[in-house]
């Protein structure tokens, strides 16, 4: 820990700017090169692009509380468009609400998931391979948690197609209210209606992850509301990360054909690479944190009330954690310790689930794609703190 | 705090027991010195030793004593009424003077270096957070203890820890007259930078595990006892495991995980927590018997046999080899 103190660097750039969203890497770069700890000008808030900062930020919930919102105001004085979530809250009513989902989402409850989850990834992954080529994005990875996913919670067939839209208005949510927020929020309430209709104890499958949650209200451990507002963390937590986190994994690795060839010859090689892809293409790049004290951070003072902005894709590939190589794709590396998934008291709780459908879409892929190689510039999409593509052409020769 | 050289431990010291004290109710505290009148391995706190009882007899004991001094170790023995096992055979047949035959210090219960801590133990679950507290008492970190037991009088080195910490930090909770350890009120309030170091009886720290699931992943660490001595033997000598698909055979030395020992010689297995807790060492079993020692796997998946998790769990006793899919 440092003891002095300096004053931040200020930047005028707008991270929430479309130009910076599409090709953010120069933009981080020029970001952790001003130090660990800067203040950004547009947006009224503290930039956190050094990985060891990033890491006490997650880890210190005290000092940098969730209770006042992932986005750039404070829910606590201003209250958000939604009741918060689990996401949006703190000990001691964050810690009922994550032993209640703990219980329900965990490696072994979410083992049983493989088979249900293999056939699925064998018929559409059968179906692409006998194509020349096709849209890792369209054809795959806006399809396959689709097809999986909204059953493991149990909702209904009815609704599911407001489960993209409302979580593209979630996670935006996280963002300031710019012209991308406002086209996330268009058909707004009637996307949230639908989903909030889902979270209902009778609209749930008895098998689904969904009832279980709703079981901890009759043990006694969360209220109804609280467990409406857990599927609800479920629902929208659930869907869009995956989607990015599957297309971001294949354009990644279509872009390195070696590691393709290395992964057919070694398949158990498959969650390295997600979890590598993860590091360098993080699909939640960045959310903010509200400082409850006044404290010191990356040797700048942050005074209690500020927002902090913590930029995972930065810390992902902050070459002081990573190596001068950190922008680079490597089997070599132990990418372990990424804060793709958070770290601390609100790491992702849907990590097992997330790891599961990434996996088993690549185990299925590899036999049947001898070689995958982009068939044209894949196509950014311009989300506030989601890094993704609209589309990722690719040529495929079938193994 | 761990020692990561792999030391070839002789599988046997002898030692000569030094002191007996009945410190509670039903519990005995033994000091050992080596016969050969040398210094013991060096240890750090969480650690425990095999104890040669007899024939086909052995139990483990978490050390009391301070790492600092190496010239005796302690162990507490909780007397168990009708056990056929260990404690009878200390309680009844152990005086100043008998010879016992003990293993190196072994840790499956290492203290993390941390900010704050939280210690809780159960009974004779105090034995391994004596030294943890004295550890981090000298760290200069924060930390409190909460003790419970059936009744103050059966609880061992409860006085003496009151006395030289404060009531403030040292917590002391006799249920036949205050009740149980208030959980709720102990773990309902995740604090940030602390660990959580249990350990006790099983149905304790099952309680403990359900409450710190809501607390950060990896808080966390429990060790867990049984009837009077901690849970069923591994293997107390290293044991071999082989790579069904990378083909070769690494030896797991008794300080050393899986893990670490499959990863010296260049094998690949996603970790993240490498404490049990987390599920992504989740390895398949070919053949050979597991001692499961994570919290993650359900009670079918350790009955299976199919299945570990291999930054914690290690060969069963009289397994000599594992075979793993790696
Ligand atoms: C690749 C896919 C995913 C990524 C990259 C991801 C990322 C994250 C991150 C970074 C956080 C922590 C946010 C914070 O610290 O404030 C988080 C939390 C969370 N995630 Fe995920 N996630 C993914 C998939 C999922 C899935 C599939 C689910 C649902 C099953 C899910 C449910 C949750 C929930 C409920 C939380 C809140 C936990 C809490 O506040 O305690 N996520 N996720
Ligand atoms: S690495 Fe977490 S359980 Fe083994």
């Amino acid at each position: 820990m440092t003891t002095s103190t300096h004053e931040p660097a200020v930047l005028a750039e707008d991270p929430f700017d479309p130009a910076i969203i599409a090709n953010p890497y120069p933009f981080l770069a020029r970001l952790r090169d001003a130090g660990p700890v800067s203040w950004l000008e547009a947006t009224g808030s503290y930039a956190v692009a050094g990985y060891e900062e990033v890491y006490e930020v997650l880890t210190d919930f005290e000092t940098y509380c969730s209770s006042g919102g992932l986005g750039p105001r404070d829910i606590r004085k201003d209250a958000g468009w939604r009741p918060p979530s689990i996401l949006e809250s703190d000990p001691p009513i964050h810690t009922v609400m994550r032993r209640a989902l703990t219980g329900v989402i965990n490696p072994g409850t979410v083992r049983a998931l493989r088979g249900p989850f293999t056939p699925p990834a064998v018929e559409l992954t059968t179906e692409l391979a006998g194509r020349p080529g096709f849209d890792v994005i369209k054809d795959l990875a806006e399809k396959y948690p689709l097809r999986v996913f909204p059953d493991a919670v149990g909702i209904p067939d009815e609704g599911r197609e407001h489960l993209l839209p409302y979580g593209n208005m979630v996670f935006n949510a996280f963002g300031p209210e710019n012209y991308i927020f406002q086209q996330a929020f268009a058909h707004g309430d009637e996307h949230a209606a639908a989903v909030m209709k889902s979270c209902a104890r009778e609209s749930l499958d008895d098998a689904g992850f969904g009832a279980r949650i709703w079981d901890k209200v009759g043990e006694g451990l969360i209220t109804e509301q609280q467990a409406t507002l857990l599927v609800r963390a479920l629902l929208s937590a659930g869907v869009d990360t995956t989607v990015f986190g599957i297309g971001n994994t294949l354009s990644v690795l279509s872009r390195n054909p070696q590691a393709w060839a290395r992964l057919r010859e070694n398949p158990t090689l498959a969650k390295f690479a997600v979890d590598e892809a993860l590091r360098l293409e993080s699909p939640f790049q960045k959310f903010h944190r509200t400082v409850t004290v006044d404290t010191t951070l990356g040797g700048v003072r942050i005074p209690a009330g500020s927002k902090v902005l913590l930029f995972i894709g930065a810390a992902n590939r902050d070459p002081r954690k990573w190596g001068d190589d950190a922008d680079t794709f490597s089997f070599e590396r132990s990418s372990s310790g990424h804060v793709a998934f958070g770290m601390g008291l609100h790491q992702c709780v849907g990590q097992p689930i997330a790891r599961l459908e990434m996996e088993i879409v690549l185990q299925e892929l590899l036999p049947r794609i001898a070689t995958i190689e982009p068939a044209g510039e894949p196509v950014p999409i311009i989300h506030n703190v989601l890094r993704g593509f609209e589309s990722v052409p690719v040529r495929i020769t079938a193994a | 705090m761990t020692t990561t050289a792999p030391v070839m431990a002789p599988a046997i010291i002898d030692t000569t027991v030094h002191a007996v004290e009945h410190v509670a109710e039903g519990v005995v505290s033994l000091v050992l010195r080596r016969a050969d009148g040398r210094d013991f391995p060096a240890w750090g706190p969480g650690a425990h030793i095999d104890v040669h009882l007899g024939e086909d007899l052995v139990r483990q004991y978490s050390l009391c004593s301070a790492p600092s001094d190496l010239s005796t170790l302690r162990i507490g023995v909780l007397r168990v009424p009708d056990s056929r096992g260990g404690s009878k055979h200390v309680h009844q047949e152990l005086a100043v003077g008998s010879s016992l035959a003990v293993s190196a210090p072994r840790n499956n219960f290492p203290l993390a270096d941390s900010r704050k801590y939280l210690f809780l133990a159960g009974g004779i679950g105090i034995t391994p957070i004596i030294p943890m507290i004295e550890a981090a008492e000298a760290a200069g970190r924060e930390w409190t203890l909460h003790y419970g037991g059936r009744s103050r009088s059966t609880m061992a080195f409860a006085d003496a820890l009151v006395a030289r910490y404060g009531e403030e930090r040292v917590r002391i909770l006799a249920e036949d007259t205050e009740g149980r350890m208030d959980l709720q009120g102990i773990l309902g309030m995740p604090r940030a930078h602390m660990q959580v170091y249990a350990c006790g009886p099983g149905g304790m720290l099952s309680a403990v595990e359900d409450f710190c699931m809501g607390w950060p992943p990896g808080a966390l660490h429990t060790e867990r006892f049984v009837a009077d001595a901690l849970g069923a033997g591994a293997n107390s000598e290293p044991f071999e495991v082989e790579l069904a698909r990378t083909g070769g055979t690494v030896t797991v030395d008794t300080n050393q995980t899986i893990l670490e020992a499959v990863e010296q010689v260049g094998a690949r297995v996603l970790s993240s927590c490498r404490a049990g807790l987390c599920g992504t060492c989740e390895t398949r079993i070919v053949s050979g018997e597991p001692e499961h020692r994570d919290a993650v796997l359900t009670r079918e998946d350790k009955e299976s046999g199919e299945i570990m998790l291999v930054c914690v769990s290690r060969a069963a006793a009289g397994c000599s080899r594992l075979v793993l899919d790696l």
